[in-house]
């Protein structure tokens, strides 16, 4: 049984990303994840949706190889990066040495490392806090420095695990199209778990939900960008999702879903072509 | 026109139409005062007027008859004991001597205390290899041990060096041991999957995390080493401010003994100093509350 990359470094994937295949986790006896399959394209974003607690967080601690405990055949890319909730930035590490941390540096040396660490902290506009202390950070920026510190490794792969949860709704919207621009410039293939149906709509070219252990829908957004959430598509997708989710129409006020519809329309995603 | 007059010319107005409406008293949402703070007096003057007042009640006590001279002696008195000794060498060559053995005494004790520190604090096998012994010999009273340390080590350096650096060990052992354990499991995660090496999550994220701990416990090894100095030096010795004082004591001399005991009293005080030093500077990463 092969476990990850450094068993089977050179498996040809026929351009997939992250090859997942029957993969159990349980704890304590208890099967969080039963019988999980997923492969994602190398430059493709999915999104993963579930309620809280269905292991959304254990199958993208798997796929970073903070797990070893599972059973079943994982393949992952050699570049990998999480962004967590929580920025989980070094409080004692000024920011761009956080941004930086674990890289080695190269033939350029250490000059080269900084260099390269403020031009990542450029592209998420927070060049003129290289030399802040992560706690004088809003939640907003600390989750930009954390996209930047996973931006600079060049990941093949962008593991998300809820990075926009704990901010505001207007941070949020601006986060939204933050990262759709970064993922259009650097294409890594993208998980992003989250449990909010709308971000993933808007973001994902793909949706993946795991309910009971399983994958139980798996589909393509075909929403044209940039993406309304008033478009037809768009709803009639929502609903899907949320009723795989296990949430009735009449259980969500529509002036819930609509909340911060007003922002939508600075979201297109940026064609590859034109940067 | 401050807010107030502004609030109270417009609420007069509209009482003259109608009298029918609530009367709501405001306020500012932190009091004026400590909001101004234009004029604040530096911290170093702060911090000695404690002190000042303590020494200033003590001269005042002596000089009102309160004590003999043989019971207590002024603080004048002390400080002219201090020059008397200082003229004749005899202060800094004792002092030098003390100050040395606790350096010396520090220096072994801290490094020992970080040492098993970080083994039992890194690795399972270190903890339960290391942890009961430490717990159980923290349990045995140091000064209990001063006759003993006369007969393994004689009556040199050795003995004193050996107390100090036992007083001080456990301290540095506990407080880091703490810290390391302390360190937030999900920062290890994350500089596991940026690609730190087992070394370079040592170096960056577990010590560093654990450094607030260590320094607390660095605190109480100060204090702890000049205790122990002290009664080391008065139980066998030819040297040191311990010594001093018990010669006094052999001379009724109740104000050498009591400028030894200020040398402590101010040598403690530098020493906290250093500590809040080493904690400025190197814990400017925190963003704490340090108080109002
Ligand atoms: N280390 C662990 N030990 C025991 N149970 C765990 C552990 N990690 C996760 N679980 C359990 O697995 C389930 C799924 O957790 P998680 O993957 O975090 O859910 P989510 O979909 O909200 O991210 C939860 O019921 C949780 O209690
Ligand atoms: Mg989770």
């Amino acid at each position: 049984m092969s476990r990850g990359y450094e068993e089977a470094p050179e498996v040809l994937t026929n351009g997939a990303a992250v090859i997942a295949h029957n993969v159990r986790r349980s704890f304590n006896g208890r099967d969080v994840l039963k019988d999980v399959n997923l492969t994602i394209q190398g430059d493709e974003f999915v999104a993963l949706l579930g309620r809280s607690g269905t292991g959304k967080s254990t199958l993208l601690r798997i796929l970073g190889g903070l797990d070893a405990d599972y059973e079943g055949d994982v393949l992952v890319p050699q570049r990998r990066a999480v962004v967590f909730q929580e920025s989980r930035l070094v409080p004692w590490l000024r920011v761009a040495a956080n941004v930086v941390l674990g890289l080695r540096p190269g033939n350029g040396g250490r000059a080269a490392l900084r260099a390269r660490g403020l031009a990542a902290l450029a592209e998420v506009e927070l060049a003129e806090h290289a030399r802040d202390w992560p706690l004088t950070l809003s939640g907003g920026e600390a989750q930009r420095v954390a996209l930047a510190r996973a931006l600079v490794r060049e990941p093949q792969l962008m593991l998300l695990d809820e990075p926009f949860g704990a901010l505001d709704a207007l941070t949020r919207i601006k986060m939204h199209a933050l990262l759709q621009r970064l993922c259009a410039r650097h294409r890594p293939a993208v998980l992003l778990v989250t449990h909010d149906v709308d971000e993933a709509i808007l973001l994902a070219d793909r949706v993946v939900v795991l309910v009971d252990g399983e994958i139980a829908l798996d589909t393509r957004v075909d929403v044209k960008h940039p993406r309304d959430r008033g478009n037809p598509a768009f709803v009639d997708l929502r609903n899907q999702l949320l009723k795989e989710l296990g949430v009735n129409e009449v259980d969500v006020a529509p002036s819930l879903l609509h909340a911060v519809s007003g922002g939508d329309r600075q979201f297109h995603r940026q064609d590859p072509e034109k940067i | 026109m401050s807010v107030i007059d502004l609030v109270s010319r417009r609420s007069t107005k509209e009482d003259e139409g109608s009298n029918s409406i609530d009367v709501i008293t405001l306020e500012h949402p932190v009091s004026t005062k400590r909001r101004r703070r234009s004029f604040r007096v530096p911290r170093i003057v702060r911090r000695t007027v404690g002190p000042l007042i303590v020494v200033a009640l003590w001269q005042w006590s002596c000089s009102a008859g309160v004590f003999t001279s043989f019971e207590v002696a002024s603080p004048i008195a002390v400080f002219d004991a201090g020059r008397e000794l200082w003229s004749q060498g005899v202060l800094q060559t004792n002092l030098l001597v003390s100050l040395r053995r606790v350096a010396e005494g520090l220096g072994v004790g801290v490094s020992i205390g970080l040492f098993f520190a970080v083994l039992s604090g890194l690795f399972r096998l270190g903890e339960d290899l290391v942890d009961p012994v430490i717990q159980a010999a923290r349990a045995v009273p140091i000064l209990g041990l001063v006759p003993l340390a006369i007969i393994w080590f004689g009556v040199g350096e050795l003995p004193k060096i050996f107390l100090i650096a036992l007083g001080s060990t456990f301290a540095i052992y506990i407080n880091t041991f703490a810290g390391i354990r302390g360190v937030d499991t999900k920062l290890v995660e994350a500089g596991q999957t940026f690609g730190l090496s087992r070394w370079g999550l040592v170096r960056r994220v577990i010590l560093p995390g654990a450094l607030p701990n260590f320094l607390v416990g660095l605190r109480l090894a100060l204090v702890g080493s000049w205790l122990i100095v002290i009664v080391a030096e008065e139980i066998n010795a030819q040297s040191g401010i311990g010594y001093l004082i018990m010669q006094a004591q052999t001379t009724a001399r109740t104000d050498i003994m009591m400028l030894g005991l200020a040398i402590y009293a101010i040598l403690g005080l530098c020493a906290d100093a250093l500590v809040r030093l080493l904690e400025r500077r190197l814990l400017s990463w925190r963003r704490g509350f340090v108080g109002a």
